[in-house]
């Protein structure tokens, strides 16, 4: 039997490595990376939530839909947000995208 | 050791393995892929956890949709980062420390909870009705439709939106179809 610590540890594993991920890169497109294994790591512990306390309710496997359903909107809002950029300053790199900092 | 614990401790090594490839490698189409192979080792452990319905979903929304556009966008904008840049910025190490220290603190704070200690699984009397269940609790006035209506208008908004985002510059538009 796989204790429920098992996969509370994974999960905060993991979403430290995308937390890395959405730090250091430079490319826009890997933050948005690191935001999505960030959010994966959410749904596990969601999913082992559920399972391991209760099983007989069914909003555990909800919340986990409406996280997936976030996600993906904030990936494709992202994208095309990573897009325009492209097209209008030749860069993807984050630190270049500095027009409203002052 | 059981066969389950088995499954997990590979399937929890190819996850974390390729999740900590998809920050470190340096060609993005690379992290891509490895992005993918993470997102699938998360299938497997929802298979693990007994929800079969959200296994699926992941594999037909993460890896269909979401790494498959990512993909698509590495791709459109290669031309830049590809060589000479280096793919991470002068202060990574100060990402590295702040998420190893919440790896840290984490870790402290689950030795903290009580809910660590569980190791029993309770059972599921009926599989297919967790799945009925899941599915009318989502249209049900009493229950979960609020927030379900919220997430189909949130996902137009940002179909809408990514569109509109998108779109060709005009005089782009123009010069491309002069060509």
């Amino acid at each position: 039997m796989i204790p429920l610590s098992w996969y509370l540890i994974l999960a905060a594993g993991l979403f430290c490595v995308g937390l890395y991920g959405a730090l250091a890169r430079r490319n826009a497109l890997a933050i948005l990376m690191g935001i999505e294994l960030m959010l994966n790591a959410v749904n596990l512990n969601l999913v082992a939530f559920w399972r391991y306390l209760t099983p007989n309710l069914i909003s555990g496997q909800v919340f986990v839909l409406i996280v997936l359903a976030v996600a993906a909107s904030e990936a494709a809002v992202g994208l095309a947000l990573i897009i325009s950029i492209y097209r209008r300053r030749s860069t993807v790199a984050a630190e270049d995208i500095d027009m409203m900092k002052w | 050791m059981t066969t389950t614990q088995f499954v997990f401790l590979i399937t929890g090594a190819v996850t974390l393995g390729a999740a900590l490839m998809v920050v470190l490698s340096p060609r993005l189409v690379h992290a891509a892929l490895w992005l993918i192979l993470s997102l699938a080792g998360t299938a497997v452990l929802f298979v693990l956890l007994e929800a079969g319905f959200l296994a699926v979903v992941q594999v037909a929304i993460y890896i269909d949709a979401i790494a498959i556009l990512i993909i698509i966008v590495i791709m459109l904008t290669r031309r830049v980062m590809i060589r000479g840049d280096t793919q991470i910025t002068r202060n990574w190490w100060l990402g590295a420390i702040s998420a190893l220290i919440l790896f840290v603190g984490l870790l402290i704070l689950l030795n903290m909870m009580p809910i660590m200690a569980i190791d029993t699984l309770p059972t599921i009397a009926d599989a297919d009705q967790t799945l009925k269940d899941l599915g009318r609790s989502l249209v049900d006035v009493d229950r979960f439709i609020l927030p379900f209506e919220v997430a189909s208008i949130l996902l137009l908004a940002a179909l809408i939106g990514s569109i509109m985002i998108a779109w060709p510059l005009s005089g782009q538009a123009e010069s491309e179809g002069d060509q």
